[in-house]
């Protein structure tokens, strides 16, 4: 079995991250789970929260807003529609997608407004879990 | 004959225009480098985004239960085009190579039978198609405020189009829009955004992960499917609008060294035009005297 595997984290405007990692660890749709060398193939959702690395170098940490991940034998890859590494997230940028995920949720009706909902409560935790403060939506 | 004031005047014009000129000409090529880069770092995203869209795309054509977006609504009387053009101009025959495009096939389409609607992206297409198309044109994304282009612009952008993709107000859309060769070549793209078309995006998915990997879906597959559809559509917008952005850039920038070099030219010629009606005016100037002298 490889010790390592290849992971690729993507945003649209950029790639944020190209390295060689022991465990990924992803918050998938379904519950987090954790992508190691060897996994079967999977490709999954992701909810808004925190993918954490763990590679021979140590740990890295970003957060994504959704988007989701191939995960194969050779490696992971993380296409993400918004990222950024855990420490560059500040309460402004969190508010600000809070802000865009409750214009969003007043303008969809339906089944979509239900699946906002849970993005919005995901950002709370998402927050939380950062020991970030959030705005409250209404 | 104009006047030695004029042509000095005349002169002075138009080595400020080349200063100008020149002066964008740089700004273009900065530019152009920036949004190369951009484009560049896009690639990696819009390359498996595809590949992974691309199987999922064949997958459910074979099952048969294919979101509208990826199969269509089963009809092609209405197309909406989307035309992406610059904001500003200066740039050569950019915007008029888009807007030719997209002006032959609404002639085609119409002539056809199809009915036709324009949304557009980008001032000057609009400009330019307002003048026939008036009645077609159903939307317009203003890009005037946006200084560097990002994700978000292209994702509000397909959301707009989704939305009335939603309420049945077309049954195809195509994006038009430059593709960036080179600084002197931008090739005018048609590429058809709904239903989804992932032609390039199969080959290379399989011959990335090759056929004998069979993915896990999670949820299954028709759900990722319906998520992941919409942000293909603002992954293609997106894309489309950093070629777009690139090559307006080497449009403008070849235009203004044309336009440069012209100036130069035609500063060489009025010099020498100059020199030669000042030489004719010391020349009268001499006559006039000699012949007093000689007459006194």
């Amino acid at each position: 079995m490889a010790d390592t595997m290849q992971f690729d984290l993507v945003s649209p405007e950029r790639s944020l991250a190209s390295m060689a990692a022991t465990a990924v660890r992803l918050p998938g749709a379904e519950g987090d789970m954790t992508a190691m060398p060897d996994h079967a193939p999977v490709i999954t959702t992701l909810r808004p929260g925190v993918v954490r690395v763990e590679s021979p170098e140590g740990e890295a940490e970003f957060m994504v807003t959704g988007g989701f991940a191939e995960i194969n034998a050779a490696g992971t890859s993380v296409l993400a529609e918004r990222a950024m590494p855990v420490s560059e997230v500040t309460s402004e940028i969190l508010d600000e997608i809070v802000a865009e995920n409750a214009r969003a949720r007043e303008a969809a009706s339906g089944d979509e407004h239900d699946m906002l909902s849970k993005v919005a409560a995901e950002l709370l935790a998402l927050g939380e879990e950062l020991g970030i403060s959030v705005k409250g939506i209404g | 004959m104009p006047s030695l004031k004029d042509l000095k005047l005349r002169i002075e014009s138009i080595k400020s225009t080349r200063k100008i000129t020149k002066a964008m000409q740089m700004v273009a090529a900065a530019k152009l480098r920036r949004a190369q880069e951009a484009a560049e770092m896009s690639r990696p995203y819009a390359e498996r985004f595809n590949a992974v869209l691309g199987g999922l795309a064949a997958a459910a054509r074979d099952a048969g239960d294919a979101p509208k977006l990826l199969a269509g609504t089963g009809s092609d009387q209405v197309h909406l085009l989307v035309v992406m053009t610059s904001e500003r101009g200066l740039c050569g025959g950019f915007n008029s190579s888009i807007v030719r495009m997209a002006r032959a096939r609404i002639v085609e389409l119409q002539g056809a039978g199809k009915s036709v609607k324009i949304l557009t992206i980008g001032k000057k297409g609009r400009e330019q198609l307002k003048r026939e198309y008036d009645d077609l044109m159903i939307d317009h994304v203003d890009l005037s405020g946006v200084k560097r282009l990002g994700y978000e612009d292209a994702r509000a952008a397909a959301q707009n189009i989704l939305e009335r993709f939603e309420a049945g107000e077309f049954d195809v859309a195509t994006i038009f829009f430059n593709r960036f060769q080179s600084v002197i070549s931008q090739v005018p793209t048609a590429t058809q955004i709904i239903p989804a078309s992932f032609e390039a995006g199969e080959g290379e998915g399989e011959g990335a992960s090759g056929p004998a990997t069979v993915y896990d879906y999670e949820p299954d597959e028709t759900v990722i499917l319906r998520e992941l559809l919409p942000r293909g559509v603002a992954t293609q917008i997106f894309s489309a609008l950093l070629e777009n952005a690139a090559s307006e850039q080497g449009a403008r920038m070849s235009a203004m060294d044309n336009a440069t070099r012209n100036a130069g030219e035609m500063i060489d010629k009025l010099t020498i035009e100059f020199n030669r009606s000042r030489q004719a005016v010391i020349t009268n100037e001499l006559i006039e005297i000699i012949s007093g002298a000689e007459a006194l």
